[in-house]
């Protein structure tokens, strides 16, 4: 009995079977990436110790109220100027020990970058998109002086430094944000 | 006589379509490499704010997400408008959040829990109160890494 070629598959149908795999796959899965503002939470303490003292002229204190409005330092401040402010005082170095800051060295202002605290408390009623943008123009200070800091030490901006160069520069102006509990009203 | 004769009448020897699985299988493996599934069905609103100084989620395995937030339309008429806190794919209540914490800290092999995050997705338009119930019962369950989920662009505060 003679052999009988076998006869081919079709394969006509597979790109269909393809494109059904392709849109089920588009429609079930996402693209987007990821992305926010990273924040470290003070670790919680049911007796509720009292804060290390700190001096008054290193604390630069944020309050935002229901309405949305900013107090620095019991002053009225748009947010557009808070970033300005922010840089001005981590970087004032009133002490004069710190040998990389620019700062004016303002009697009213931090001592020196370690030192610095930013307090910022918010109100029950703050809005979020308010809360996150008070948070933005706080990190976008830090970036600004670390990339000061990083450019010239390294030539290039902070985000693009290797692990242990970046360390480095945030060790020398540490993210002091301190978020005391919020107003209830 | 002309060397370029006009072909007449005989058909083209049509383009073979035996490779267009081929390249849709390609474009598949791209989306399925490139994508990741839909983990939780959104019961809530949830418009993220813009932010600038973002900072991108690595090692997405490693991250629970936390959803706040009003519910959607079709929800309100049994969860009301109030903003509410979403975990998996239910609505869950304050008190629910430290247990999530601690068991989605359970699931990660020891090595990997200091590495864990917790990314606060709030909609832009909740009150920093029920933020701030959360990050409270997060500290209570020693879930101290957190990202605000925001959208790159510039805030709208300061537009």
């Amino acid at each position: 009995m003679a052999r009988r070629e076998a006869p081919e598959i079709n394969a006509g149908s597979m790109a269909d079977i393809a494109f059904l795999l392709l849109i089920f796959f588009l429609v079930t899965t996402t693209m987007d990436v990821d992305s926010g503002i990273a924040r470290k939470l003070p670790p919680y303490d049911e007796q509720q110790a009292p804060p290390p003292p700190v001096k008054k002229q290193n604390i630069l204190q944020v309050l935002v109220n229901a309405n949305d409005e900013i107090l620095v330092n019991d002053d009225y401040m748009e947010l557009r100027d808070l970033r300005l402010k922010a840089v001005q005082f981590i970087d004032n170095n009133h002490k004069g020990d710190c040998d990389y800051c620019q700062g004016t060295r303002d009697a009213t202002m931090s001592e020196n970058p370690e030192k610095h605290v930013i307090s910022l408390q918010n109100d029950r009623g703050t809005s979020y998109e308010m809360y996150i943008a008070v948070q933005n123009e706080l990190t976008a200070a830090y970036r600004e002086l670390r990339n000061r800091e990083a450019r010239l030490r390294y030539g290039r901006n902070y985000d693009l430094l290797n692990e242990d160069d970046a360390k480095a520069v945030a060790k020398l102006f540490p993210l002091n944000i301190s978020e005391a509990e919020p107003l209830k009203l | 006589m002309s060397k370029f004769k006009k072909k007449t009448g005989g058909k083209g020897p049509g383009i073979s379509t035996a490779s267009l699985p081929d390249i849709v299988f390609m474009l598949l493996f791209f989306f399925m490499v490139t994508t990741v599934m839909r983990e939780v069905e959104l019961k809530l609103q949830n418009t993220k704010p813009r932010a600038t100084e973002v900072k991108k989620l690595e090692k997405r395995s490693l991250v629970s997400y936390i959803y706040i937030g009003p519910p959607k339309e079709m929800y309100q008429p049994q969860f009301g408008k109030e903003p509410r806190v979403q975990l998996n794919d239910q609505f869950a209540r304050l008190d629910d959040i430290q247990q999530f914490a601690i068991a989605e800290k359970e699931e990660k092999s020891e090595s990997e829990r200091p590495l864990m995050q917790f990314s606060i997705k709030a909609d832009k338009g909740v009150r920093m109160g029920i933020v701030s119930d959360v990050k409270l019962e997060l500290r209570k369950a020693n879930a101290l890494k957190i990202n605000y989920s925001t959208e790159k662009g510039t805030p709208r505060p300061l537009e």
